[in-house]
């Protein structure tokens, strides 16, 4: 066993892991932070993606002990408590999530890449092509992230009626 | 919009979306139903067919491990998973003495987490005793485990009359949906009770829930599904997690514990459920002015290592529409299973539409060439006509509705027909290797239960039980406070089903839909459900709306005669809950005490099969049109796609806004199939593609954009005249991109999947080679 201390989502945690748990594990089942998603434990799928120290990562690629002194954003930072996030609110006005299974990965990269400056539409497809969304083709997460790059506000405006 | 405008109809976002976007989706993994569960790993074949000796001694040894399950114990205590036809290789849910393909469950080891669960698997030993495999389904039809010929009309005397008569044989090769989350299930076995209760992302309970309660031994209400809140995603790959509710539910029960296992990618790929792979030749006879006056099927499908249920259901699902969109009079099929050392079939969206459009489509586009006519043209002579609907095809469907002429034409506008075709005119000047291609298909929902007995005789057939269309189940109950909620047997995987509920039931109750809550969790012990139950051949917006209209309209009748009753047409819903929930001695004479319904919903025209085996397979019939255009790059093969119409009629859209997503999606998944996707096993039976860097998904940069039009002919045979629409493109653009392809090179023996290699192969380069 090894002690880390990794501070998630603005928490400093300190836990004793061993130190062949994946930092996926961790966060899901150790931390219970089970918005992070895991589906292919291979580095191909982006389902398991978080920010480490700033930057979009594959968590199933990386032991939690590789995080020991670093700070972990997951999918639940984005909007924390309050209202969901110009980018999150996107998505949902772009039907860009169905099962939603991919979309914290996706999430996390959008808000990565948009994080960098002002990303064209073919910066955007390449970031998504290390993501797998088998439901919605695409198109409408492309749409949405466009929509959170070039009017923030818009998206977070519109919350449906009913 | 105005207040008194329905919400169906409306593109209202989903109220799923909340908790997805903030990572608070409740999927199986994220939960622990019981507690103090173990943690199982399976150990899987590493050999396509093989005698196996077993060893776990080293494995029960092992740190933290509860127990192995066997496939001696699997033997011991359960018996083979029922299938729609006697296949004589009997499937349990462990290989037993002999493996059958790459990644067949042979034991199960279970330990107190995952971790030590497969460290423990690493060291149970399998001596294998290699055996011959299978592995070409065309080669192995001699020793077919299913024949079956079908004719009606006259075809061979139609053939013989006619003026052109091609024949050509067709391939679709084994794909799989690979939703992102694979399968999870835990089990918890109750040994006092002798019940099981299981928790899993299945899309059933179906006829499956029953295939698992055989092969467990177990009475209907003794096994207990029940599914989480989200699912990630199935596309029909997810009914198969019944096999694996079954496995755990045996290791559970063996070893005493609750067990949870998600299954790895790796599991996935090699052992959850390939579409089938078929092998078509098509016979088709033309009038001289392009009529389509026969066509004949001789199918051969690759199913895997054994006939799992429900298969070979991928061979009967289109039956009434072998004719697809056209008036044929005269339509033949000889239907032939075969097992091969390769993973089991299953659902996989589309179902047997891809297998069946593919060569219909592709031979219509040949005919085209031969006959001098254009595509759109030889379609148009063709297409069932408006006034013919609703139309009676030869081997039974009851087309509900359409005007496919009318969808043509949208379509070709769409696209800029005319413009299109100078664009690929000018590129050939150029040089360059462009095409365009067509493909106009039925897009049938709502399946028939009763059309998997076509496998039998009508003499087999008459001495059981007739088995016949498709019903669901709905409650909605109003609470004391006047709180709505609405159970639903669906199942859904990130369709939006809990909101097009919320929309129906606020038209049907005069509330807003926020004001309803919709449950999707599936609890085969308190949902109201039936053996048609639970996602598959797109049935909700016909079949699971019915039923949660027809409970909303009982209440509503209730709580207008509690109304009138109390002289107050206007009484708020909540008053009326309390009234109703308070005060049942003041309810009015006749009506029952409570405020709850419970209905269920069938479509009206879903017989059994007849004598004649003609069967209305299923109950409602959109229509697509799909143009595209390509260009092939010659010194590569890479197919680019320049432009992608499609043009849906699949009647009241009930939310644009879901039905455009499940448009897109499904056209996703049918451009996979076309250029990216099949599974590989090499001549040993071994898995080539057997992780996501070697199984290509197409991601974001590899879809092209999608040009969507709708036209509405609303069914007459679904409560709200709404047809499925989430299928049609899986099944329409394989055919539609392959036609492109063919028309860009001028070859008519064009694959799937239209990968730069094998187009590569086909082109001309000019080099005698
Ligand atoms: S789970 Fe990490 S990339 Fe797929
Ligand atoms: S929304 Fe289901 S995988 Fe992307």
């Amino acid at each position: 066993m090894t002690e880390i201390t990794v501070t998630v989502n603005g928490q400093t945690v300190v836990e004793q892991v061993e130190p062949r748990l994946l930092l996926t594990d961790f966060l899901r089942h150790r931390l219970g932070l089970t918005g992070t998603h895991v589906g292919c434990e291979h580095g191909v799928c982006g389902a398991c993606t978080v920010r480490l120290d700033g930057v979009a990562v594959r968590g199933c690629c990386l032991l939690a002990v590789q995080t020991d002194g670093s700070v972990v954003e997951t999918v639940e930072s984005l909007a924390g408590d309050g209202p969901l996030s110009p980018l999150q609110a996107a998505f949902k006005r772009h039907h860009a999530l169905q099962c939603g299974f991919c979309t914290p990965g996706i999430l996390i990269a959008a808000e990565d890449l948009l994080s960098r400056g002002h990303p064209s539409h073919e910066a955007i497809v390449d970031m998504l092509s290390g993501h797998l969304c088998r439901c919605t083709g695409y198109t409408p997460i492309v749409a949405a992230i466009e929509e959170a790059r070039d009017a923030p506000a818009l998206a977070r405006a519109e919350e449906p009626a009913g | 919009m105005s207040a008194t405008e329905p919400w169906v109809g409306r593109p209202l976002p989903r109220f799923e979306d909340d908790v997805l976007l903030r990572g608070e989706g409740r999927f199986l993994d994220d939960l622990s139903p019981v507690a103090h569960t173990c943690h199982a790993a399976v150990v899987r074949s590493q050999l396509a067919h093989a005698g196996i000796v077993v060893d776990v001694r080293a494995a029960l040894a092992a740190p933290g491990v509860v127990g192995v399950l066997t496939g001696a114990d699997v033997m011991a205590l359960s018996r083979p998973f029922p299938a729609g036809i006697d296949s004589g290789t009997p499937q349990y849910a462990t290989a037993i003495e002999t493996v059958r393909y790459v990644g067949e469950p042979i034991a199960v080891v279970v330990a107190r987490d995952r971790y030590l669960a497969e460290d423990a698997a690493e060291l149970v030993d399998v001596d294998y005793d290699p055996l011959d495999a299978v592995l070409d389904p065309v080669a192995a039809a001699a020793t077919a485990v299913h024949d079956r010929t079908f004719a009606y009309g006259d075809v061979t005397a139609a053939m013989a009359q006619a003026d052109l008569v091609l024949r050509q044989t067709f391939h679709v090769p084994r794909f799989t949906c690979t939703p992102v989350e694979c399968y999870a299930v835990v089990a918890d076995w109750d040994a006092t009770e002798g019940r099981l209760t299981t928790w899993a992302n299945f899309q059933g309970p179906f006829t499956l829930h029953g295939v698992a309660a055989a092969a467990l031994g177990l009475r209907g209400d003794r096994l207990r599904l029940l599914t989480p809140p989200d699912s990630g995603g199935s596309f029909g790959t997810k009914s198969s997690v019944f096999a694996y509710i079954v496995l755990m539910g045996l290791a559970s029960r063996h070893l005493r514990v609750p067990v949870t296992w998600t299954e790895d990618r790796l599991e996935h790929l090699a052992s959850s459920a390939a579409a089938t792979g078929r092998t078509t030749e098509v016979e088709a006879g033309f009038t001289a002015d392009g009529r389509l006056i026969a066509v004949r099927y001789d199918a051969i499908e690759d199913v895997g290592a054994y006939v799992r249920a429900p298969e070979p259901a991928t061979l009967y699902r289109m039956h009434g529409s072998l004719t697809g969109a056209y008036t044929v009079p005269n339509v033949g099929v000889r239907n032939r299973v075969v097992l091969t050392n390769t993973q089991p079939s299953g659902l996989n969206r589309g179902f047997g539409g891809p297998q069946l459009y593919f060569g219909l489509e592709r031979t219509m586009a040949i005919a085209a060439k031969r006959l001098g006519l254009d595509p759109a043209e030889l379609a148009r002579r063709n297409l069932i006509p408006a006034d013919a609907m609703p139309y009676r095809t030869p081997s039974g469907a009851l087309y509900d509705s359409g005007d496919y002429a009318a969808c043509l034409d949208h379509a070709l506008e769409l696209a800029d027909y005319a413009g299109l075709r100078t664009r690929v005119e000018k590129a050939r000047a150029d040089g360059r290797l462009a095409g365009i291609g067509i493909a106009c298909i039925v897009e049938p929902s709502i399946s028939n239960m009763g059309y998997i007995t076509l496998a039998q005789t009508a003499d087999e057939r008459a001495l059981t039980l007739p088995k016949s269309g498709n019903a669901e189940g709905a409650s909605v109950s109003i609470n004391p406070l006047g709180g709505i909620t609405v159970r639903l047997a669906t199942t859904p995987q990130g369709q939006g089903h809990r909101t097009v509920c919320a929309q129906v039931v606020a038209d049907t109750l005069g509330c807003t839909p926020g004001e309803v809550t919709v449950m999707s969790e599936m609890d085969t012990a308190s949902v109201p459900w039936t053996v048609a139950s639970g996602s598959y051949s797109s049935r909700f917006s016909g079949v699971a709306v019915g039923a949660v209209q027809a409970a909303a309209l009982k209440l509503r009748a209730k709580i207008d005669a509690i109304r009138a009753h109390a002289g107050d047409e206007n009484l708020s819903l909540r008053r009326v809950a309390g009234m109703a929930h308070w005060n049942p001695e003041g309810r009015p004479a006749g009506e029952e005490p409570g405020l709850s319904a419970v209905a269920f919903w069938a479509p009206p025209t879903l017989d059994p099969p007849d004598d004649e085996d003609r069967i209305a397979s299923s109950a409602a019939h959109g229509f697509i049109v799909d143009i595209c255009a390509v260009e092939v790059e010659r010194a590569t093969g890479q197919v680019r796609v320049l432009d992608y119409v499609t043009v849906h009629d699949a009647g009241r859209l009930l939310n644009p806004l879901l039905a455009d997503g499940q448009v897109m999606g499904g056209f996703a998944h049918g451009l996979a199939a076309a250029l990216y996707e099949r599974h590989v096993y090499d001549e040993s039976g071994n898995l080539m593609t057997a992780s996501l860097v070697d199984y290509l998904t197409p991601t974001a940069p590899d879809i092209p954009a999608l040009r969507i039009g709708h036209l509405s002919s609303p069914s007459p045979v679904t409560a709200l005249g709404a047809k499925g629409i989430g299928e049609g493109n899986t099944m329409s653009a394989p055919a539609c991109v392959a036609n492109a392809v063919a028309d860009a090179i001028g070859r008519d023996d064009v694959e799937l999947p239209l990968t730069p290699p094998r187009v590569w192969n086909l082109l001309d380069h000019g080099d005698g080679g």
